[in-house]
């Protein structure tokens, strides 16, 4: 029988961390353009058009992310086409972080105050004109920290593509743990490893909170 | 583009359905229950208890918000009992989802208790309260007010994170789901019937935490 060193065991959990970290960038990124595609459409005056989204954001909010991603997995297989785990993990990520920071946007959106609109109506600007030049700009402001936040739930989401095969950090654990029988060992580094991806992004939010100045705390 | 759907299943699955619904419905109720209530003690701490239980609880806060639930769940299910510590699955996901929720509440609770005017506690300790007593009687049911519906969207979170129970084997709708496609070959249909009951649960369960906050805070004013 084979002894694994400690050593062995974080290497091989670091060299698939790096998927992880992949597929959380891809997944905010994505999403995040997916999800400002949603935001328009919340905010849109078309009545339909709003109820679309918020259709989408009931849906993605409302069912477990691990059932997208098998929905995702299999189902598209179903229609001839080929799925690999990592094109499911993908496509399911983007798709459920876009309803979360659609709907993180609309609040920080809806908090601008309203005579904002009016004055940028008042000079004659369109609709996207608004958004681009006069509310995007303040409400970015607003947005940076809860975004941010929002990354670390996109980190642990990825922990679930494990489940349909697709070889991360979460994987690793499981796959070493077979190897060496120690799973205590094994899932603790799993764990400090997520931990120090996403404790930084945890504290980066709350420190961009308290610069800016957002949250009107009363003492 | 020619897939046939197929439902045939359902009548011959449905006690499968029904009994993951009830587990799923009893780690909810079982984990929002006891997740709260171990929010509320470590809000109580982390606000106003004493020093030396801060960090500790800080730290309890933190390595769970920080890290998956997966992970968590396997840690507790396959890694402590190399420490001894014995459980079956369904113990296992209890825990796991009480620990999970206490975390994450803890902070929500928290954010409540800071919110309360530094005026409440005066007044509690100008009637001769103990700190605790002005805690439990005048400050502690205006704070969860105050949080209610962030603590009713963590407990819908929680509970659609708990599909992921069916990975250590307790057999709730995940797992119902898993096992009818694994015999029916109907992964499709198995997954999106199961996702829309999860839907249906989602719905159901915003509507009682906005019962349950009707219930605990008759008429009161917003702050």
């Amino acid at each position: 029988m084979i002894e694994f060193t400690l050593w062995d065991i974080l290497r091989n959990l670091l060299l698939a961390a790096r998927w992880t970290i992949v597929l959380s960038l891809v997944s905010f990124v994505g999403g995040g353009l997916v999800g400002l595609l949603i935001l328009f459409l919340r905010i849109s005056p078309k009545t339909w058009l709003n109820w679309l989204a918020r259709g989408y954001i009931e849906l993605f909010q409302g069912t477990p992310l691990l059932m997208q991603l098998f929905i995702a997995f299999f189902g598209l297989g179903l229609f001839g086409i080929d799925v690999p785990a990592w094109l499911a993990a993908g496509v399911a990520l983007i798709l459920w972080s876009a309803a979360f920071l659609a709907e993180i946007w609309r609040g920080c959106v809806e908090a601008i105050a309203k005579g904002q609109w009016e004055a940028s109506a008042s000079l004659g600007m369109g609709r996207l004109q608004q958004m681009r030049y006069v509310i995007l700009p303040q409400a970015l402001k607003i947005a940076l920290p809860p975004t941010v936040g929002f990354s670390v739930q996109v980190i642990k989401g990825t922990s679930l593509t494990s489940i349909i095969g697709f070889v991360e950090l979460s994987k690793a654990g499981s796959v070493v743990t077979n190897a060496t029988f120690l799973p205590f060992t094994v899932y603790g580094l799993v764990a400090l490893l997520y931990f120090a991806l996403c404790w930084p992004l945890s504290k980066s939010s709350q420190i961009l909170e308290r610069k800016l100045n957002v949250a009107h705390r009363n003492h | 583009m020619s897939y046939q759907f197929d439902f045939a299943w359902a009548s011959q699955y449905a006690p499968q359905i029904a009994k993951g619904i009830m587990i799923t419905v009893e780690l909810t109720v079982v984990g929002g229950l006891l997740g709260v209530a171990l929010g509320t003690a470590c809000a109580w701490s982390r606000a106003l208890g004493p020093s030396w239980l801060k960090p500790v609880v800080a730290t309890y806060v933190e390595l769970i918000r920080n890290t998956p639930f997966l992970i968590q769940l396997f840690f507790i299910f396959f890694g402590l009992p190399s420490l001894g510590v014995q459980m079956n699955e369904l113990t296992a996901a209890n825990i796991a989802m009480v620990i999970n929720l206490g975390a994450y509440s803890c902070e929500i609770i928290r954010a409540g208790i800071q919110a309360t005017p530094k005026g409440q506690f005066e007044a509690g300790a100008s009637l001769a309260m103990t700190p605790f007593e002005t805690f439990r009687h005048v400050v502690l049911v205006p704070s969860l007010q105050r949080i209610w519906p962030a603590l009713s969207s963590q407990v819908v979170i929680v509970m659609l994170g708990s599909a992921v129970v069916s990975q250590i084997a307790v057999e709730d709708l995940t797992f119902a789901a898993n096992f009818i496609q694994s015999r029916t070959f109907r992964a499709f249909e198995a997954y999106i019937v199961s996702t829309l009951i999860y839907l249906a649960l989602a719905i159901l369960l915003r509507q009682a935490m906005r019962g349950i906050g009707t219930i605990l805070f008759p008429k009161r004013a917003a702050r």
